[in-house]
Parts: structure tokens; sequence; C-alpha cells
């Protein structure tokens, strides 16, 4: 690649971010088309990948080198010094160029190859149907119809080809409608509450503006007063700043997180899915939606509204079936929210990060109701930015079909399934009925700040043993155990016939008389990741008091820390 | 003193009981010497049975002739009592007083209390200082059992029998405690067997404005120390807080004349700061108003998690010491018997695996809280809601049980016991029919012949029907050393303690229902594997027998 001026650069430094007194571990870096990957001297690898990230800064020159501070946007920081300035300044400029391409056709997604061929990419492709999703809802039906006037992307630009509106609704009607709302996002249907007693339905629109009352009859008008994609970005930037600071104390991170605003815009997200879920539910009210551009406050209230009411929504493949329906083919600006261009700063936002945030939330407040796991939303939100798979690219459904990405490019969704192990629920239960509609408390001490996604890899704030892993593993162990059951039950059996036959096959007993290897490991110490796909992209660090900086005055202790902690104190191994 | 004589109206008909996630209740409400009692109307069921000692605080008020109580308990839950009648509200508001808030000791429950069930051990003898000591013994010889507090004379706030450098005797101990305050000379509180490497604790010493010294003391603290070795004191007290403590005769050990030790200053505060702390703290919990900015900041300003991780972070710097340095370490503050307590215990919670199980940490809690003299008394008279301005309560004990949930969610496998035995430690200390935290010290408890007149809250707890409420069904035994993270994103609020009446756990404990479902499931089949296994290597040694005739 014409980029890559410096391919590795040895005596690299790495320093530990939140450390007072510059910890470092001391390895080799290298540049690839792809990565960029760190090789510490105990042989444990840091991978980056080139489109996660999101600044480079080069800092004042130091004794010990040259400082190079990557920002990533899964939330990495990361910070070498480099001995020269020269191969400092080639990395700095290489990664300017690798993390910020001009075109499409240069993001990762397109040299990506998975080995699988043109059928089985279709087959990936297809895994996600829209027109079977409205079917499930019960679409078209006496009410509602599917509609083909925008099959040319005539009518609105940014909303898919097929669209569900009223039956009413004729062509006309839908060309004087989306005269009247911006960017012709014009009222569509996208999601309808199938119940016994009741029909009802979330649709969606866009705004500029909103509707004078004295027109509209029998409407009810809610402003929910979610903030604009500028205050997010800030907001997020800030609490960014805060828990990136060192040495941190209680009351600045409480202040920050306060002073970041963040909690209150996600409370309002979800207090605005709740007001839409309440008006279905109890008022069996249909609802309107909108914002003034409708591709991100109303994807963010519509897709939690449909989490909160259809239990669908909660299994992993619903999820994706959720992310296709209201954010992808409505079009939300993936490619512009997650800046994965070179382009217009001021249009990136982390508005889809709020909304798994929201999830994560509900997860929190009802640990049984989902069918996935947190690892399952770290990993989207890993995607969403790793331009590895074609599903966020692009800004709209035209625009994808433009770049042809379904021949091009890989859907991430096939590849999320075939691991879903990974991202299963210990605790779901599939079963309970009670858990068809969400409520969610919103009263603010159920906020928490998002650890797990915000810290990511920041190893050493992390609980030392994760329940969740755990019990993930007993799972596991439970239909191994199940299995070697039937296995002993039939070898007992068939011994026992053998025996009256007075024939014994040796054989036979030996195979299952080891004991299986899963019951002799401990679950509690196994090494905890937070993203379990991608090991590698997981730098593992040892935990030791001094990581963990109870006291300035650690650095004044005889012994240096040692690099790697012995086994002995187990810590090492707990961590990870 | 009748309890009657404080009970104008025994029993009240019609009145309406509203308390957190249940329905309100119409019933009788009956006072006895030590209960207040709500049974329904229609099948007598009891709603309500709550110790008065529970009563932190109670407001009334009155719209024509209903009147309403609103309680205020200790463990923070708040409930509201409607009662008929304007007479009837303030007879029974006046008994729930003057019943709270008992000045005798021996008229509280634990006196009265007669246990249901069988005594299977009896806790009183449960954790007696001669067996802790044995744990010890086999491993060093370098420490004694002294028995020259016997009859309390040295040290008001000691045990009878404390564990000592064995090199240092009896007459050295009496002169060391007129040199530290209390007469809270330096004691063995941890033995690291790892590199035997010890913790000791004691009161600040007496060394006043003009550098008094006391030779023994520091021959004492010395005897700990191998050669060429230096140890630790950690004075839990910022450098100007022990500084001013020389004007009231008090101090810290002077470089001069203990040159083997380092001296640390962490800050951990006390007292009335705690307690404010838990008021702001419980107040900004019970409003559910309060939007996202004004709940951070009333969060920021109760400062109670700055609290905990002051106190953790001076718990892991003295385990550092220990187990990392090498070095032993003594540490106190002023009387030695609150954040002193908080630092020892917690550190071997962090160092000492014993303490993780649920019958060592009873025994951590007999030793470093109760047999050490912590006030419990003093300290958890009133809770959260008490409005007076008094001096001596302060939320010590429940600050170092934040703690210890702070360390058990970061470790989940590394301890016996759950969450709800926390919360059930909490409750006692403040209100209980046991006698195990009444009193300030050893001294107050045998004059109050605790042993003899009340139950001891271990004779009940370590019943098996009791004990597997409070097991924890993830414990895997580690002998491992475990460093929590003190870093703000790592620690949280207990939402067990201060959100436990404002919000449904329904979904948290259904789910935590699950798991314990799935690790019983495992152990089950685990169970079946193993016996299936034997069967079919019997039937293979039989088929072997019979092969070869």
């Amino acid at each position: 690649m014409e980029h890559i001026r410096t391919t590795k650069v040895e005596q690299v430094k790495l320093l530990d971010r939140f450390s007072t007194n510059n910890k470092s571990l001391t390895g080799t870096l290298y540049l690839t088309a792809t990565h960029l990957l760190f090789i510490d001297s105990h042989q444990k690898e840091t991978w980056i990948l080139h489109h996660h990230i999101a600044s480079v800064e080069k800092l004042p020159l130091t004794t010990s080198g040259c400082p190079l501070v990557i920002q990533c946007k899964n939330f990495r920081i990361v910070h070498f010094v480099v001995p020269r300035e020269r191969d400092c300044h080639d990395i700095y400029n290489s990664l300017l160029q690798l993390s910020k391409q001009a075109k499409y056709e240069d993001l990762y997604a397109f040299s990506y190859n998975p080995k699988q061929n043109d059928s089985e990419r279709l087959q990936g492709w297809q895994l996600i149907d829209l027109v079977e999703e409205y079917k499930r809802m019960g679409v078209p039906n006496a009410n509602w119809q599917l509609s083909d006037a925008n099959r040319e992307y005539k009518i609105c630009e940014t909303y898919p080809r097929e669209l569900y509106v009223p039956q009413i609704a004729s062509k006309p009607i839908i060309v004087g409608s989306s005269k009247f709302r911006s960017k012709g996002r014009f009222p569509v249907l996208s999601y309808y509450h199938q119940d016994k007693e009741l029909n009802a339905m979330a649709n969606r629109a866009a705004g500029k503006g909103y509707e004078n009352e004295d027109n509209y009859s029998n409407i009810r008008f809610q402003f929910v007063g979610i903030e604009n994609i500028h205050v997010m970005r800030s907001s997020l930037q800030k609490l960014l700043e805060v828990n990136g600071t060192k040495g941190l104390s209680v009351n600045d991170f409480y202040s920050g997180l306060e002073g970041s605003g963040w909690l209150r815009h996600i409370k309002a997200v979800i207090d605005a899915a709740i007001f839409l879920t309440k008006a279905i539910m109890v008022e069996n009210a249909s609802v309107l939606v909108h914002c003034s551009d409708g591709w991100d406050r109303t994807s963010q209230v519509c897709s939690l509204g449909s989490l909160l009411l259809d239990s669908y929504y909660r299994t992993i493949k619903g999820f994706m079936v959720l992310i296709e329906k209201d954010w992808i083919s409505f079009g939300h600006k993936f490619s512009e929210r997650c800046g994965h261009l070179d382009g217009d700063l001021k249009e990136v936002s982390p508005v889809f990060t709020q909304f798994l945030e929201c999830v994560w939330h509900l997860t929190e407040q009802f640990p049984q109701a989902f069918e996935f796991n947190e690892a399952f939303l770290l990993q989207i939100h890993e995607h969403i930015h790793s331009c590895q798979f074609g599903n966020f690219l692009g800004n709209c459904q035209k625009e994808r079909e433009e770049l042809k990405l379904k021949e091009k490019t890989y859907s991430l969704w096939p590849f999320l399934l075939e691991d879903q192990k990974k991202y299963l629920n210990p605790l779901y239960s599939s079963k309970s009925q009670k858990f068809a509609v969400l409520e969610p408390n919103t009263v603010s001490f159920n906020f928490r700040f998002w650890r797990n996604m915000y810290h990511q890899f920041d190893q050493t704030l992390h609980p030392r043993q994760s329940v969740f892993n755990i019990m993930m593993n007993m799972n596991d162990q439970n239909e191994q155990l199940e299995k070697d059951i039937k296995d002993l039950e039939s070898k007992i059996n068939q011994h026992k016939k053998e025996q009256t036959d007075g024939i014994i096959t040796k054989e036979l007993l030996r195979s299952v008389h080891s004991e299986s290897s899963i019951l002799k490991t401990s679950l509690c110490f196994k090494e905890q990741t937070l993203l379990p796909e991608n090991d590698s992209l997981q730098t593992v660090e040892g935990s030791s008091p001094a990581d963990n900086r109870y006291s300035e005055y650690a650095e004044e202790f005889s012994k240096s820390e040692p690099a790697v902690v012995s086994l002995e104190y187990g810590v090492a191994r707990m961590t990870c | 003193m009748e309890f009657a004589e404080l009970i104008k109206t025994p029993r009240v008909d019609n009145v309406v009981l509203h308390r957190p996630f249940y329905p309100a209740v119409e019933g009788t409400l009956c006072l006895t010497g030590h209960h207040l009692i709500l049974s329904s109307r229609q099948d007598n069921t009891e709603e309500l049975w709550l110790l008065h000692s529970n009563i932190d605080a109670i407001d009334k008020r009155f719209v024509g002739p209903l009147g309403t109580i609103i309680i205020k308990c200790k463990d923070f839950r708040i409930i509201q009592l409607d009662i008929p009648g304007m007479e009837e509200c303030l007879n029974i508001a006046s008994s729930i007083e003057a019943l709270s808030t008992l000045d005798s000791i021996t008229l509280m429950y634990p006196f009265f209390y007669r246990p249901m069930f069988e005594v299977i051990e009896d806790g009183w003898h449960s954790f007696l200082p001669e067996q802790e000591f044995e744990l010890y013994s086999s491993a060093t010889n370098e420490w004694r059992l002294s028995y020259v507090n016997k009859d309390f004379a040295v040290c008001s706030s000691y045990p009878p029998i404390v564990i000592v450098p064995k090199s240092i005797d009896d007459e050295a101990l009496r002169k060391v405690a007129t040199f530290r305050h209390g007469g809270r000379f330096p004691v063995l509180s941890y033995y690291h067997k790892k590199n035997g490497m010890v913790i000791m604790r004691s009161g600040q010493p007496l060394t006043g404005t003009n550098g008094r010294r006391c030779k023994e003391d520091e021959k004492l603290i010395n005897a700990t120390l191998r050669a060429g070795k230096r140890g630790y004191i950690i004075d839990t007290r910022s450098l100007n807080v022990a500084q001013q403590a020389r004007a009231k005769g008090g101090g810290f050990e002077q470089e001069a004349h203990y040159p083997q030790w380092r001296r640390i200053h962490k800050s951990i505060e006390r007292y009335h700061i705690l307690q404010e702390s838990l008021i702001k703290l419980v107040e900004a919990c019970n409003d559910q108003s309060h939007n996202m900015d004004r709940w951070l900041s009333k969060l920021e300003a109760s400062n109670w998690l700055t609290h905990v991780k002051e106190i953790l972070t001076t718990a892991c710097l003295a385990a550092q010491c220990v187990d990392r340095e090498g070095a032993s370490i003594l540490i106190h503050g002023t009387e030695g018997t609150d954040s002193t307590l908080q630092v020892t215990s917690l550190a071997q919670i962090i160092l000492e695996p014993r303490s993780r199980t649920i019958r060592g940490f009873e025994a951590l809690i007999e030793r470093e809280w109760l047999q050490a003299g912590h006030p419990f008394q003093q300290r958890c008279a009133l809770s959260a809601y008490c409005n007076s301005k008094q001096k001596w309560e302060s939320p010590v004990f429940l600050l170092f049980l934040d703690c210890v949930w702070q360390i058990l969610r970061q470790f989940p496998c590394s301890f016996e016991f759950n969450e709800n035995f926390l919360i059930m430690l909490f409750e006692h200390a403040y209100a209980s029919q046991f006698g195990t935290f009444l009193g300030n010290n050893e001294s107050e408890r045998c004059k109050l012949k605790l042993q003899q007149k009340t139950m001891s809250l271990w004779s009940w707890v370590n019943r098996p029907s009791e004990l597997s409420q409070f097991t924890n069904p993830l414990f895997e035994a580690n002998n491992l050393v475990i460093w929590p993270s003190v870093a703000p994103q790592s620690l949280q609020l207990w939402e067990g303690i201060f959100l436990r009446w404002n919000r449904s756990s329904k979904y948290l404990d259904e789910a935590y229902e699950e798991m314990v479902h799935i690790i019983e499931y495992n152990k089950e089949l685990q169970a079946k594997v193993n016996i299936l296994r034997r069967q079919l290597a019997e039937l293979e040694t039989e088929g072997g027998t019979q092969e070869s005739p």
C-alpha cells in the first residue's frame, strides 16, 4: 500500500492509560494494510483496525521518545511512545491516511474475504427479510397495504422501496404528503401491534416544524424533547473526557457524568419509547413519531418502542430484524454518523450507540427478557464502525444498491448467528409471557454508567470474575452432562444386555471411562473477556496492586512491580 | 419499669397500613413492649411485625379525625399507618416514641426474646480467642496470648485476651497502654502466613505537644520486624489532623523514635461526617422525582462513594504493604475503634481466603469489630432519619459492609456468602432480637451478662436452615489475594441496601433464582454422571471376572 512507509518499529512502549507513574509494556509495532498491531514482550497482541481509529495525535517529543495517542471509535485509547521521531512521524502519517478513506470502495468490507462463495454470500444477505417481518406483524391487511409508490425511489430517496401505508392512502395522497414532509419522508408504517383485543401501530415520518393541531382532528401531540445530534456528540465527548482522567475522584466522576448530560439523554429516549408503548397499549391509539428528518431520534424511539412491545425483537434474530427495519432500511445515515469516510465531522453522532445503551439498560432491568447478552450489543457496536461488513455502509438503501453491497461485501448477521452461542443470555426465559410488554422503571437512580462499553478495553476497571460468563459456561456444561448421561445410560444398558449374552466389548467401556475434561476446569477463573469474538483484539493485562493505584506511595516501595504477576497470586489469571 | 405504663392504647381497629410494594391493608394495630403488629382484618394474618428498636423516627399528621403516622425505620424502610381517631393516634405515636428510645439496654428485646428454634451450636462460644489463636500458633511461635486485660483494667475497650509479641511481657504492655489512646496498646490483628508479616492495630500514641515517647511502645512494635526490614504505620488521619491531635494530648509516631517505620497518612472521615453522608444519600435515594441531573448531583454531594473509595483504597494499601512489600504494618487513627477496624478487617478480606467464608467472616466480625471494641451501641443507636445532632452515631459498620459488597461484586465467586448475608448483618447491628451487637465493648457485654441472658446472632445464623439463604451459589474456594479496583467507574451504589424500598427487585430476584436453579441442576447432573460411571465400572469388573474363568 502506498500509504505505508514503515511497516515495523521495535522498542515501542505501550503506556498504561491510567497509570500515574507511566507504567508501560515494551514491544514491536506492525502496520498492515488493515490493522495496526502491537506485540509486547510476552507475545500478547493488540490489534487495532484502521477504520476504528477516530483520531491520531502526536504529542511533543519526550526524553523516552515520541508519544502517539490513538483514540478509537470503540472507546479504546492507546498511548504509544516510539523511540525515533522519524518512525513516529511515518506511522502517524500512514494512520492518518489509512483511517480516513475518501471512497467507499477503499473500505475494508470490499476487500474482506471470509472464504464464502457467491451463493453463500447471497444467502447471508437474505437471512433478514423485511417483507417476511411485516407479514409476521400481520401486514398487509384490511387497513394496511404495501405501496409501490417509492419503487424507484422517486418519492423519497432515503426510504426503502417497499413501504406500508394505510389502504386509503392513494398515490396522490402519498405524493401530497411527501411534499409536505422534510426530505419527502411521509408517514409510513414502522410497527404494527397485533393483539387479541387491539390493533395499533407506530409509524414514522419527518418533521421540520410540527403539525397544526387545528388541521388534525383526533390527534394529541406530545413533545418529548430528545436533543439533536450535535448535542449528543458533544455530550459523549464530555463523558469520554471525564472518564479518561487519570486519578479520577468519585466526585469528579459524578459531576462529570452529570455535566455531560449523557444519562439524561439516555433517559429521555427511553421515556419517549415508554410513552409510545403506553399510547398503544393503554389508550389503544396509533402513534406517529417524527423529529426533523426522521432518521435519528425517530429511529431510536420507534425501535425501542417496538422492543418494549414485542418480545420477538428481544431475540437474537429479532434484534437483527429490528436494526434492519428501523435503522438500515429507513435510512439512518450510518456512514455519516459513524464517520466511515473522510467527511463532515458535524454529521458524526453517537445516535446508534445511544440506542444500544438504552437496550443495555433494559437488559439490566429485565435480566431474563432478552435472548442476547451484553457481548452481542458490544459486538454490533464494534461492527457499525469496523466497515468489515456491508450492512452499515452508506446512508440509505438507494445508496447501498448503487454500491452493489450485496455483490461486493458480506452481511454481518449470518456471522453473528453462526456464533450465537457466545451471545446467548444464560438466564433468558422465553416461555414467560409476563415479559410480553416491558414496563421499565425510569426513575433516575435506575441509570448507571455503562462501564463495559466505554471502558471495554480498560481491563483493570472490570469485575475479575463475571457471573454471566460462568453461567454461560455452566449452561454449556449442563448440555454436555446431559449428553454424557445419555451415553452412559445407553452403554450401561448395552453392557447389561451383552452381559446376559455373555459378550463383552471392552473397547466400548474404555471410551467413556475417562472423565470428561469439562468437569475439571474451574468455571470461575477462566479468562474473562467482554467481547468473545476476536479475542486477539483484547489486550490482556495482569492485575496487581500497582494497576489499581491504591497509593501514590506505590512507587516508593522497594521492589518494582513484576511485569507479569506470578500465578501464585492468581490475579493475572483472574483479570485478563 | 412496666411497659404497660408506656402503652396507653394497646390496640386500635381499622388501621390502614401502607408500605412499599404491597397494596394497602386494613387491620388491627397492636402495641407490645417490643413490637408494633398489624394483623389484617379478614384472616387475621400478621402483615407487619416491627421491632420498636428498628424505628428511627416518626412523623404524624392529621386530616380531620384521621391521623397518620409515618414510621421511618433504621433499615431505611418507610411505612405509613392511617389511624382513625386523634386520641388513639396521639397515644400510639407517643408510645412508639417512648418504646423506640428506651435508654436502658436491659429493657431491650434481646433480654426478653425466647427463641423458637433449637440451638444446635451456642454462638457465644463459636469464636473463642484461644481457638482463633490456634490457627496462627501452628505457623509461628513469635506471638502469645496475653491475659493482662482479664478484668478490663488495662484497656476498657479491649477484650480480656489479646495477641501480642512473645518477647513483650505483661508489665511492658501495661506501660505501653498508658502511652496509647484509651489504653489501646498495639495488638495483633492479622498474621499473613505466606510471609509471616502482620497487621497490628492500636490507638494513637499520646505524644502530646512536647513529644513524649515510650521505649516499651517502640520495643513492642519493633519486635514484629525482621532484621534489616522496615515496617509501615498507616495513620487513618491526614497529617494535618494528626498534628492537631497533639494539642489534645494525642499525636503520631515521630520518625526519630521509630526509625524503622515509615508513616503513611490516609484520610478516612469520621463520626458525624459519615452520618451526614448517610442522611444525604438516603434522602437522595428516597426522592423518586429527581431528574437525572439532580439525582447525580445529590449522589455526588452525599460523598458516600467517596468514603467507600477512601476506605477501600487504604485497606488495599495495607494489604499491598503486607503481601507485596513483605512488610509488617501498624494501623491506627485516633481511638482505633472505627476507621482502624474498617481498614484491618477489609485488608483481611483481601488477603485471607478464610475471611471470605461464612464462618471466617463471622469470626472476623467477632474479632475485629466486637472484641476489638467498636462501640456498636453508640454508633448504631440512630440511623439515616435521625434529626438530632447526636455525636456518637455513625454508619462506620455499614460503610465496612458496603466495601465488602463492592469487593463481592468484583469477585462474585470468591465469597461463600451472598449479599443477603451482608444486609442481614446491617439489620441486626441496628435492631435485633439477638444480643450480639448490644453494648460498646466486651467489658460492657460482660457486665450485661449477655451470654447468659440473651441469644447470640450466630446461634441462629449458623443453623443449616438459615444458612441456605445466605450462601453464595457461585462460591468456589480459592487461596488467592484478591485486588479490587477502586476506580470510581468500578464502584457502585449498593442498590440492595439503598434502593431496597424504592423499587421492585422482582425481575432481579427471579433472575437470581434462575441462576441458582442452573447451578443446582449442574450439581444434580454431575452427581448422576458419577453414579452412572461407577455403575459402569462395576459392570466392567464383573464382566472382567466373568471373562477370565
